[in-house]
């Protein structure tokens, strides 16, 4: 699943053509019991991430109490309500991964980046999470960033994964 | 009916009651905490558990039904040792300013921990850091939630409100709108209901009785004390009364030994909003009858929560609803304009107290719409419980108090007034009188009660036809009345929707906020009596059938003030004085962008730390340190040190738990 930012640099149209998308999937899905968390899920990946605005519409659209849709947005660690970073890092905090120092690789890559854990980079490039067991035990510790899954990691690895996406930025930065 | 055993013993029990149920009855208390009969039986707090035999786990008695030959422990060591360790951990998260707290040894969590016989809280750790939201209406302390949820079946399922539900997940769970959004600024609608069945300090009305203590000390002020019906029926129960036990006379006493000058009854509003909401009531029937523009359904706006689910959830349905204000703020206005002006006071210096079975009315108050010539209607509200504290407080023993009346000339009421305070009340009240005017005859019902229409059902609807009625009201001739009474805000809601589609087919809907009327306020006493509702009910109806005159419109100092101050219902001055308008708000508070957040009392002000993350990872440096450590090498060897530490922890953890592992296999 591609996480799309269109928060900050997204003109009234794009605002306005999500909304319809949201608008569009919240038709297919409101009949249909227990449906909240898979609009939820479609809306963020249209909308980037699920302010309060944004929840109020799926609220009244859907006929469902706005404190029961953030109830649901802020139970679940996948939806956030702030925008994200153009990557967002889940360093995987499962069992086997934090017993071969998955806590080690969240530290080191909060001092690195000066962020905390659900925060992100003045720059808009990284977001940090942790995620519980993303089923890769056998390459603990395993991190992921967006959908590339990275194997044992350590400290030391650190710097060479992230350049890769920095040096990404840097170049946009010059085109743009 | 089943065999079962309960403790060793063979008892009997219904088919269909929860273990909980069936050792109530036969006599046997299974210690609970959430559990609430008939609201809330969920299983949150697991205290309640018990042993079932053949059962793997123990089983929550709130929620396991019996079943035949079930053999039920409810006081075995196991359980004992259970349930402590559940109460330490809940008090583990808990702020424990018990002496400073409102509900000092009135708190269920209190009680519970001196049942179980709880001496130590061995769990100490990081605890949840909140901050207290304080609206007008209604204030939340979640550093003292116990997460047990009855406030959201009480929003959610009884009100259908649904604006307060669990955030966040785990440790950070709060129990909150949505976001964690402040009371005042959504669309709660101040019913209070969530502050009657939170068992700790949480959830409570926004306390007033420091500003009426200061009014009452300050001898510059003239102030002025008013009783909504219900409150009378309901405060003995602070004092050992009964519920429904009628301590009227008692009360009029209290307040006079409070120090109040002028002990007002909001009764007398009750019979005055009776003249003014029937003279609207035909005003828009025969606009109806002869073609001219007219709102059907007209809606009783006595109940301020009502209104604020209306304005919230109907915007554009505000004109049902009528242009009366509530009594207690007509009797504000009028003490301040009819009465100041009679004492030659200056409104300026009058201070004006209502006692509510209600929270809503705190917000009420706090409206634009209840001013008048640069007063605020009212100053103060008191809830129920509040006014029991203040007389507790002042030293007044209350059993033993002789009965005194209320003053004149806004202390004399009918019998019509007193069912203002019960479900269908306002109602009959305005058929008693309404029909009497039109008809020139008294209401053809036995004892003037309107049978179908009382009661506790959710929503009840009566007819009335009219016959033979005098000249001026002929255009009614042979047209039946039709009329609905709810109580509750669900059942308002399906009335709002019938009218919402246009198939609504009353003229006149009574509704009231909170289920089965003021009698069960947010404001009212917290009763754990299962009959409380049909008592407290039973004690309205004997005190309007114990007064002479029971229609509003025979009320002699009523027809006074028309003739003195007044002139005609509906009129002019009644208009300024006593009609208001309405402000469309909507679902998510967007079409006013209204706040009715306060900042917290002074004295409840606390240091509040910004809360700590409580995710996996330990916490980090500071910024600024991290930016401080210039030297490469400093910052390779910090580093080093830091991860060696966090070895060193991991693995102490890791002992930890082995441990924990080994002592458990042995």
């Amino acid at each position: 699943m591609s996480v799309q930012n269109q928060s900050c640099a997204c003109g009234e149209t794009d605002q306005e053509r999500a909304y319809a998308q949201i608008a569009n999937i919240i038709d297919l899905y409101k009949n249909k019991q227990g449906s909240l968390i898979q609009v939820l899920h479609l809306s963020q990946e249209i909308y980037g991430y699920l302010p309060l605005e944004l929840q109020e519409f799926i609220a009244k659209n859907m006929d469902i109490p706005l404190s029961e849709v953030a109830g649901v947005v802020s139970f679940y660690s996948f939806f956030s309500t702030v925008p994200r970073g153009k990557h967002t890092i889940r360093v995987c905090l499962g069992t086997a991964c934090y017993v071969r120092g998955g806590k080690r690789v969240v530290e080191n890559l909060q001092q690195k980046l000066g962020i905390d854990l659900g925060e992100t980079t003045k720059d808009g490039i990284f977001t940090l999470e942790v995620a519980r067991c993303i089923g890769s035990c056998g390459l603990a510790p395993a991190m992921m960033i967006d959908e590339k899954v990275y194997k044992q990691v350590n400290v030391n690895k650190l710097d060479s994964i992230l350049s890769d996406y920095n040096d990404n930025e840097e170049n946009e930065v010059i085109n743009l | 009916m089943i065999n079962m055993t309960i403790n060793n013993q063979p008892v009997q029990a219904d088919d269909g009651l929860t273990i909980m149920e069936a050792a109530l009855r036969n006599h046997i208390n299974i210690p609970n905490l959430c559990y609430l009969k008939d609201i809330h039986q969920a299983g949150v707090c697991r205290i309640c558990v018990v042993e079932v035999e053949g059962a793997k786990n123990l089983q929550a008695a709130c929620t396991t039904h019996v079943r035949d030959g079930m053999v039920v422990n409810t006081n075995t060591e196991k359980i004992r040792r259970y349930r402590k360790v559940l109460y330490e951990l809940m008090l583990s998260d808990h702020s424990q300013d018990c002496l400073s707290c409102l509900r000092n040894q009135t708190c269920e969590f209190q009680a519970l921990g001196k049942l179980l016989g709880v001496e130590s809280s061995r769990f100490e750790g990081k605890r949840s850091q909140y901050h207290i939201d304080a609206s007008v209406a209604i204030t939340r302390d979640m550093s003292k939630c116990i997460l047990c949820r009855r406030c959201v079946t009480a929003c959610g399922e009884i009100q259908e409100t649904c604006v307060l539900a669990p955030q966040n997940r785990g440790f950070d769970t709060e129990i909150s709108p949505a976001m964690g959004l402040p009371i005042g600024t959504v669309d709660c609608a101040f019913c209070g209901q969530c502050t009657v069945v939170c068992p700790v300090g949480a959830l409570r009305g926004t306390t007033a009785t420091d500003k009426v203590w200061d009014a009452l000390g300050n001898s510059k002020l003239r102030t002025v004390v008013q009783i909504a019906p219900a409150v009378r029926v309901a405060i003995g129960e602070e004092f050992g009364f009964e519920p429904g036990a009628r301590v009227t006379g008692k009360l009029a006493a209290a307040l006079h030994r409070l120090g109040f000058n002028d002990i007002f009854d909001t009764n007398f509003t009750a019979d005055l909003t009776i003249i003014e909401e029937g003279t609207e009531l035909l005003h828009r029937v025969e606009n109806a009858l002869t073609g001219k523009p007219a709102v059907l359904p007209m809606i009783t706006s006595c109940s301020p929560g009502w209104i604020k689910f209306v304005e919230h959830q109907f915007p554009e349905q505000l004109g049902h609803l009528s242009t009366c204000k509530s009594p207690h703020t007509m009797l504000g206005a009028l003490a301040k304009s009819y009465y100041a002006e009679s004492i030659d006071v200056n409104p300026e210096d009058m201070y004006v107290v209502s006692v509510m079975p209600c929270t809503a009315k705190k917000f009420e108050i706090a409206r634009e719409e209840m001013r008048n010539r640069n007063c605020q209607n009212v100053d103060a509200v008191l809830t129920t419980r509040e006014l029991a504290e203040m007389i507790k407080s002042a030293g007044i023993d209350f059993k033993t108090l002789p009965d005194e009346e209320f003053d004149n000339p806004l202390g004399m009421s009918t019998g019509a007034a007193d069912i203002f305070g019960l479900t269908g009340g306002v109602m009959e009240a305005a058929l008693r009188t309404v029909y009497e005017l039109i008809t020139g005859r008294e209401l053809p019902f036995e004892n003037l009660h309107v049978t179908p229409i009382v009661g506790l059902d959710q929503v009840k609807e009566a007819a009335v036809t009219i016959t033979d009625p005098v000249p001026k009201y002929e255009f009614l001739n042979g047209v039946t009345v039709r009329v609905a009474v709810t109580s509750g805000l669900a059942g308002a809601r399906k009335l709002m929707e019938q009218i919402e589609k246009g198939e609504s087919p009353y003229h006149f809907i009574e509704v009231m906020g909170c289920p089965s009327g003021c009698i069960m306020g947010g404001g009212q006493p917290r009763s754990r009596d299962e009959n409380v509702r049909a008592k407290r009910l039973a004690g309205l109806y004997t005190e309007d059938e114990s007064k002479t005159l029971r229609k509003s419109h025979e009320n002699p100092f009523v027809e006074e003030l028309y003739a003195k101050y007044l002139g005609e219902a509906g009129g002019h001055l009644s208009h300024e004085l006593l009609h208001t308008h309405y402000v469309k708000r909507g679902g998510f508070n967007e079409l006013s962008g209204l706040s009715y957040s306060i900042d917290p009392d002074p004295e409840h002000k606390r240091k509040v730390q910004p809360r700590e993350h409580s995710h996996g990872a330990s916490a980090m440096p500071a910024k600024s340190t991290r930016e401080e450590q210039a030297s490469p090498q400093l910052l390779e060897l910090t580093a080093e040190n830091a991860r060696l530490k966090g070895e060193l922890a991991d693995a102490n953890e890791t002992i930890e738990i082995l441990k924990g592992v080994f002592n458990k296999t042995n």
